[in-house]
């Protein structure tokens, strides 16, 4: 019922992230079907849906933590071409380690939880061939600091940390290498509300500075519309729509979308 | 006089799926503006003012019609211009003022009012010298600069707010009832700035609950009012 | 032409005790071993006369390389005369008619468990040693199965790590015995439980090194002339123990790795743990003519 989108004429710039035709089942479970994402540099993608909407499973690709049936993935990086889901594992590690960043919802999955916090940071100095200690320590008090994380914790196992500090460790490693990509699944979730706004602001405060481009996914629509430009909305592993962060929220042209939003207090 | 903004059969309505009816908010409008020039939307409550402005900065689609906005880039369409360029032309070449602040919290006063400037690629501290001068224009008092505007009064909100949006030139701006609440000083600032931004052609099309504030702005009148979209000469205006 | 004439008359035990198809094995993955310097090779580790973690993976390879024309070394420790290598080398004689020897000089192939000897190895010398964990990622990754992966794609940035957490914990670098060590650049290995004073006798040195581990079915080698870099951070450098100026209480020998005995009036007294090389030393004090070899260490210092 309303008019098909342009292709951009303004913006030129190619974008960062473009993922084409992306589609995986598990069994007779439709995960993904048929799903593009595209992403410009220093752009925040906001990612919505239901739990088992395919969100999550979309952003672990993006991770190439998995590999869909079908589907392309580039990113517009030197040295680096082609459907990224063909990389073998030793390039996938290598690009994961220092092009793309990660925050999981779960800090099990990203930390090592009885290692001190600068050593979970220095890890991925260490995956780069950082060898100097000077250097891993500086490095990694430097990205914790960004994340806004209480220096005089530096040593502290996230074991021993709330929840919203782990979540700084977490995102400390994944700005330490400067990635080009950052990736956040349900970053606030499960935190005290004044906690998430602190973690929320921080996210905001370091895609600002630093023009790192992200893309969230979160079931909390506030959390979307803190921090994303554009936002996907996604059902039953299908994009229903998509549209700027103001639009979708004010008006939602689908009738899922529109029932989201409404949702929402 | 140069064209900024020629608007072509648009026509908006909501379709509200969980009602399963669709609401017209207008049909068929038509008018163009020029740059330097200030449009005043006026039409009974109802009649689509906002929404239409809405519409004009894409924070709604519309069903059918054209937005021929002349950016820098050439002209574009903005009723389907793809969303990057609706993001990259806010940031440059389209402003929208309303009166309410979208506060962060722990960014301060004068830090919300840079970030315009700071995002179109002014420098950290150029941007923030700016933004303390207009904070001071518009009555901010000095000692709130560096406080989080999310403690402030409504009405000192409002002010940040008007300072985030009307520090930075545009082309064309879109004004949703600004000066709704705002003491004499403030609303004199405002004004003042309107004019300058006018007179360095800024196209701005509003709509006010009280048209007087911005009477001595007013160039053209398009009415909403369903069915009799016209546009009047400013002398006809009842105000 | 009779059937006897074609076979060997039936005796009660294989030569050199294991069976010529087991030997096979072992000399086809020792052979790869030493082409993948470093890399660990899983064997099929068979049965022999000794309890599983004493020394049976060592012992296997003794078995498949002695022939009566080599002489046989074995220590524990450093010591030749400990019950484990006196009944190993005692047990290699007997089945292989291998001449043992107890000085370093003399022997051709040198079953070790925790020690390299002081003095020199040279290119017709093998040594064996016994280890019984062969994997050094163990304790970064408790899955083997991804352990051997992260040697596929020379992952060892939690090696690293571990050293990182221990002198962010410790102040030093804490690991003693099994230094993690980069063989020829490429794989990590476990130089079984040496100090860390034996690990650069292993790089560049001129004899072969084979590690075997007979509980965990492992084998892995470091051929002459390989480098072994211990890891480190480049700005915090290796240290060994610190031995280089003790003094051997028996033989007076000095700037050697140490045996510590505690005394009864709490200090202690220490004792070259090579214990041969120790004989030796205190066999020339005493004005007897002993070929003492040139050693690695000079002074108590690894010349670089």
């Amino acid at each position: 019922m309303s008019m098909v989108i342009d292709a951009p004429r303004i913006v030129t710039t190619k974008p960062l992230l473009v993922v084409r035709g992306v589609s995986k089942t598990y069994g007779k479970v439709v995960a993904l079907h048929d799903v593009a994402v595209t992403a410009y540099p220093g752009e925040v993608l906001g990612i919505v849906g239901e739990s088992g909407s395919g969100k999550s499973t979309l952003l672990r690709m993006m991770n190439l933590e998995e590999t869909p049936e079908f589907g392309s993935y580039t990113l517009d990086l030197p040295d680096l071409r082609g459907n990224l889901f063909n990389l073998d594992r030793f390039a996938r590690r290598m690009l994961c380690a220092t092009r793309i960043g990660i925050v999981y919802q779960n800090p099990h999955l990203g930390l090592l939880m009885t290692h001190s916090s600068s050593g979970n940071v220095a890890e991925r100095l260490l995956i780069a061939g950082e060898r100097s200690f000077a250097t891993l320590r500086a490095k990694a008090t430097d990205a914790l600091d960004a994340s806004e994380f209480p220096l005089d914790r530096l040593d502290a196992p996230p074991i021993e940390l709330s929840g919203g500090m782990q979540q700084r460790v977490q995102l400390a490693k994944a700005i330490a290498l400067e990635p080009a990509l950052l990736l956040l699944d349900e970053p606030t979730t499960g935190l005290d509300v004044s906690v998430q706004a602190l973690v929320l602001d921080t996210l905001k405060r370091l895609q600002q500075g630093r023009q790192i481009t992200m893309v969230v996914v979160s079931h909390d629509l506030g959390v979307i519309r803190t921090l994303a430009d554009r936002v996907m909305v996604m059902r039953s592993g299908r994009v229903v729509e998509e549209g700027l962060v103001d639009q979708i929220f004010q008006d939602p042209q689908h009738a899922y979308t529109q029932q989201l939003v409404h949702a929402k207090l | 006089m140069t064209c900024v903004l020629e608007i072509s059969g648009l026509t908006k309505g909501f379709m509200m799926h969980h009602l399963g009816s669709f609401l017209q908010a207008f049909e068929d409008i038509s008018f163009s503006v020029e740059a330097g020039e200030f449009l005043l939307l006026k039409g009974a409550n109802g009649a689509g003012k906002s929404t239409l402005l809405r519409a004009l900065y894409r924070s709604y689609l519309v069903q059918s019609g054209k937005i021929r906005f002349h950016s820098e880039h050439g002209v574009i369409d903005l009723a389907v211009a793809a969303d990057v360029d609706i993001a990259h032309l806010r940031r440059t070449e389209i402003g929208f003022v309303t009166q309410f602040l979208v506060a962060r919290p722990r960014v301060s006063a004068e830090a919300v009012v840079a970030e315009p400037l700071r995002l179109s690629g002014v420098e950290g501290v150029a941007a923030l010298k700016q933004a303390r001068y207009w904070l001071e224009a518009f009555g901010v008092k000095p000692e709130l600069w560096k406080a989080y505007p999310t403690t402030f009064s409504g009405g000192e909100q409002q002010k940040v707010n008007l300072a985030r949006a009307l520090i930075r030139p545009q082309k064309l701006l879109l004004l949703d009832e600004p000066t709704a609440s705002l003491d004499a000083n403030a609303r004199a600032a405002l004004l003042s700035r309107l004019a300058d931004l006018k007179s360095g052609g800024t196209a701005m099309i509003g709509v006010f609950h009280h048209p007087g504030d911005v009477e001595k702005l007013i160039d053209r009148v398009i009415n909403l009012t369903p069915s009799v979209t016209t546009a009047e000469e400013r002398e006809d205006v009842a105000v | 032409m009779s059937l006897k004439s074609l076979t060997k008359p039936w005796q009660s035990m294989s030569y050199g005790f294991l069976d010529p198809s087991a030997k096979r094995e072992l000399r086809r993955k020792m052979l790869k071993s030493v082409a993948v310097p470093g890399c660990q090779m899983p064997y099929a580790s068979r049965e022999v006369p000794m309890a599983r973690g004493w020394g049976t993976g060592a012992l296997q390879v003794s078995l498949t390389l002695l022939n009566p024309q080599m002489c046989v070394k074995v220590i524990d420790q450093g010591a030749d005369d400990s019950v484990n290598a006196a009944s190993i080398r005692r047990f290699l004689a007997r089945v292989s008619g291998a001449p043992t020897t107890l000085d370093t000089l003399e022997a051709h192939l040198i079953q070790s468990r925790h020690r390299i000897p002081e003095e020199f190895l040279r290119e017709d010398q093998i040594l064996v040693l016994q280890v019984p964990n062969p994997e050094p990622l163990r304790s970064v990754q408790p899955n083997m199965s991804i352990a051997r992966q992260m040697h596929a794609d020379a992952d060892y940035g939690r090696m690293w790590l571990q050293l990182y957490e221990q002198i962010v914990r410790s102040g030093r670098i804490m690991q003693g015995a099994s230094y993690p060590s980069m063989v020829n650049g490429r794989h990590v290995m476990t130089p079984s439980p040496i100090p860390r004073w034996d690990v650069p006798k292993l790089n560049m040195s001129k004899h072969l090194t084979i590690l075997s581990a007979g509980r965990e079915k492992r084998i892995f080698a470091v051929p002459p002339y390989t480098r072994v870099e211990p890891l480190v951070f480049d700005d915090v450098p290796y240290q060994v123990e610190d031995h280089g100026a003790l003094t051997c209480k028996r033989s007076g020998a000095k700037g050697f790795f140490m045996n510590e005995i505690p005394q009864d009036d709490g200090t202690s007294a220490f004792e070259v743990s090579d214990s041969e090389y120790g004989v030796k030393s205190i066999r020339q004090r005493d004005g007897e003519a002993v070929n003492l070899g040139g050693t690695w260490y000079k002074h108590g210092e690894m010349p670089k």
